[in-house]
């Protein structure tokens, strides 16, 4: 494509046809070049497509990005965007990931200790939802999975937040919705990015190679 | 198989799971100089798909073997540059 267009118009260019005096005033200074000093089509051709490298060298800054919306705050949804954050950051990507709404939880360094787990509105639950529903229950499938992500040696949310961060990811924590929930910027992970609002994480899902919303 | 290259260093995630051998083999590797090989213990069968994985998408780093044994698999990434 980029070899194709020079071409084209190169093409349309020569003003060896049609009414000659009735030349267009871009084509012009094409007529002032001296006939033996004109550059050939392919010379030409060869300079867009210098160009065109350069400017590609000059606007991409040679590393991937990746950049995840997290919006939910349950222990099971808090793994996904850790998991491929810090798995990304290993592989040399550039991340940042946005928190929103329940996703603030993770980054709340109180409460992402305690983040819980719905037992209604989920299949896979062994109780049926009419039990699910009963008080007490989110906190008995809570302790369920703590005891299984302990028993598999499953990173906890707060170490897979700290390695992120070590790693160089960025944790960004949406600047309405901190105001929404009423918390405090020291509420947060040391390192985590406030202060930043839905036209930063527009920014970064842009440049990014990997867009993914959780 | 080991009189192929030498072990620069060892790193021992047995016990770990995902996403932790390969977040923890990317900073075992950071710390290597170039040309070093990393020897990499594991007992999350998921590592052979995944530290494969990532040494094709990472720059500076190469898988130069992999061996399943009793219950621990065995990778070695060598860095590059």
């Amino acid at each position: 494509m980029g070899t194709d267009t020079p071409d084209a118009s190169a093409a349309d260019a020569p003003a060896d046809e049609g009414p000659a005096e009735d030349v267009p005033a871009d084509e012009a200074p094409v007529e002032d070049v001296p006939a033996g000093e004109a550059p050939s089509r392919a010379e030409l051709a060869a300079r867009v497509d210098e160009l065109e490298d350069a400017l590609a060298e000059a606007t991409d800054d040679g590393g991937k990005k990746m950049s995840i919306i997290a919006t939910k705050g349950t222990l099971d949804m808090a793994y996904p965007p850790l998991i491929l954050a810090s798995t990304a950051a290993a592989f040399g990507y550039e991340v940042t990931v946005f928190h929103t709404f329940w996703g603030l939880e993770i980054l709340h360094e109180e409460r992402s200790k305690s983040l819980k787990l719905s037992s209604v509105g989920n299949p896979n639950m062994p109780v049926p939802n009419a039990v699910a529903a009963l008080p007490g229950m989110d906190r008995v499938t809570t302790k369920l999975m703590e005891k299984k992500i302990a028993d598999n040696d499953t990173a906890t949310i707060e170490e897979l937040l700290e390695t992120s961060l070590d790693m160089g990811v960025e944790f960004q924590a949406c600047q309405m919705t901190i105001d929404l929930m009423g918390y405090d910027e020291d509420d947060f992970y040391d390192g985590v990015t406030t202060g930043v609002g839905a036209a930063t994480a527009l920014q970064d899902m842009a440049e990014a190679d990997i867009q993914l919303l959780v | 198989m080991s009189a192929e290259f030498d072990i620069a260093e060892t790193l021992d995630v047995k016990g770990a799971s995902c996403p932790m051998p390969v977040v923890k083999t990317k900073s075992a590797i950071d710390g290597l100089a170039a040309g070093e090989v990393l020897e990499v213990l594991a007992t999350d069968p998921g590592s052979m798909s995944d530290i494969d994985g990532w040494a094709d998408g990472t720059a500076g780093v190469e898988l130069v073997d992999q061996t399943e044994g009793d219950d621990v698999y065995k990778h070695y990434v060598r860095k590059t540059e």
